[in-house]
């Protein structure tokens, strides 16, 4: 039996953005525990929704040509705050308070990048 | 219960740096050796007489043996405790109860490092966690520019006042002939400094130098009698909320908040009566969020609190006078530094005394704002 950790990797690895919450409700929980940090409460796992918000940002500056790049924490719609990426958007676009959702790039080592959410049609 | 300190049995005997700004030629061992020869002979106090060893190196995670073995000592002791750049005042901490209990008769806390030398580069064996790893931040400056982008728009504050912090460090510096960093530097110049991590700019981070402290703790009974002014541990608190700030609840509040109220509650003091503080500027953000934290001013307000001049030589509030992690050194973890600095305004002897100071303020940051620890040193007079 795997620990949380390589569970959410085995469901990031078939398209599956998990969290955790408590069993019979209470705070989100990221990253994965074995149990309710603080509580010591049993968890169970849910799909997130992907939808979050820009909590802060900042942008990595590199030798030229190449172009910055962010870096960001997330505020994940159901609670937990995550370290992240968006992409699609420049130092001039990006901003604390964005709407984004998280879209899960496939790969070898599949990771959850976030996108800007269009607030007129969100 | 919980946080009983033994407020003012335990002193600071002797205190030493060694190597400040560069040292070539020298491993961190060898650095950290030297400060404690230098410490012990401050306290006029025999190598033979340690019996406790508390000490963290950048790349030695057995450093309390590695010592031992160094001073050719079989000490009772040994800590290892790695808060990153406050574990030295977590070493302060647990040397103060065992010294108290009579565990220890004289402990030692040392530091040595030699970044400069070795490369100019900060050296660290800390990495971002499996969850932060992913987009790659910068470790640890993209974790402490997140904090200052998010208290940029939570507070309103300015690109100016953060370079504010780096002026003030850079004025006392002038006058600190141990400081590394000396010469004119203006707002304007930390503005245009060559950008790393938004908002933070190479003139919002601490210097990468050499150099080595130590200190010898006893008893005050017994420091009493030594050489040296006495300098009592007033209170001593470490707080730790997680390692990576990513999972902060909120990202310009730090442990701070929680640190320092409990080290001047041991102390008796509230920040009023502070006449000094000395804190580990790793990151102009860092000034800001530490001086709000510890109630030197309210949240959302350092940065106006900086940019007025308080925290600058002939201000209300002197911080950092030895020029700090900005301008005076930065050997990869400040922490034993401020603590050495503090000590120095306590025994009137620091380059830029401030008269009349009877307490003084001493804050290390471990990990990314993640580890917190707050030390008060007191004079005679505060005992």
């Amino acid at each position: 039996m795997s620990g949380p950790g390589a569970e959410w990797d085995a469901a990031l690895a078939e398209g599956r953005f998990l969290l955790q919450r408590p069993v019979g409700g209470g705070s989100t929980v990221f990253p994965p525990r074995a149990f309710a940090p603080g509580t010591g409460a049993a968890l169970e796992w849910f799909e997130a929704s992907g939808h979050g918000t820009v909590y802060s940002a900042t942008w990595i500056q590199r030798k030229p040509p190449e172009p910055p790049y962010n870096v960001v924490l997330i505020d994940l719609a159901e609670g937990a705050r995550m370290m992240g990426r968006v992409e699609g958007v420049t130092p001039e676009t990006l901003h604390i308070g964005m709407a984004v959702k998280a879209r899960i790039i496939a790969g070898e080592a599949p990771i959850i990048v976030f996108d800007p959410v269009e607030q007129a049609h969100g | 219960m919980g946080d009983t300190f033994p407020h003012g049995r335990v002193s600071v005997a002797g205190a030493a740096t060694f190597g400040v700004g560069e040292m070539p030629g020298h491993s961190t061992i060898e650095m950290a050796g030297k400060a404690v020869q230098l410490a012990l002979a401050d306290a006029a106090i025999g190598l033979s007489e340690v019996d406790g060893l508390f000490i963290a190196l950048p790349d030695d995670l057995f450093a309390g043996l590695s010592l031992a073995q160094y001073l050719g000592l079989h000490p009772r002791f040994t800590d290892n405790n790695r808060a990153g750049g406050a574990s030295f005042m977590s070493h302060l901490v647990t040397a103060c109860m065992m010294l108290d209990a009579g565990y220890l008769d004289c402990a030692v806390i040392a530091y040595g490092a030699n970044q400069r030398s070795s490369g100019g580069k900060l050296s660290t064996p800390a990495r971002p966690d499996r969850w932060d790893a992913p987009y790659n931040p910068m470790y640890p400056l993209s974790f402490y520019a997140l904090a200052a982008a998010r208290h940029m728009h939570q507070y309103g504050t300015t690109r100016e006042e953060l370079a504010s912090v780096a002026v003030a460090a850079r004025l006392w510096a002038n006058t600190n002939p141990e400081a590394f960093a000396k010469g004119p530097l203006s707002v304007e110049d930390v503005i245009a400094s060559r950008l790393i991590s938004s908002p933070i700019r190479a003139r919002d981070c601490c210097l990468v130098t050499d150099g080595a402290a130590a200190m010898v703790l006893t008893r005050t009974d017994r420091a009493k009698d030594g050489p040296q002014p006495l300098v009592p541990i007033l209170g001593a608190a470490a707080a730790t909320w997680y390692n990576s700030v990513t999972q902060a609840d909120d990202i310009t509040v730090t442990a701070a908040s929680e640190s320092g109220p409990r080290a001047m509650a041991m102390a008796g003091l509230t920040p009023g009566q502070i006449d000094t503080v000395q804190l580990y500027d790793a990151f102009t953000i860092n000034t800001i969020l530490f001086l709000e934290d510890l109630g030197f001013c309210a949240k959302g307000e350092g940065g106006k609190f900086v940019a007025s001049g308080a925290i600058s030589p002939g201000g209300s509030l002197p911080v950092n006078t030895n020029g700090g992690g900005l301008s005076c050194c930065h050997p990869g973890m400040y922490g034993m530094f401020a603590m050495v600095e503090a000590v120095r305004q306590m025994r009137g002897t620091a380059a830029n005394q401030i008269a009349g100071a009877k307490t003084a303020l001493a804050h290390g940051n471990g990990g990314t704002l993640s580890a917190q620890a707050t030390v008060i040193f007191g004079n005679a007079e505060t005992v």
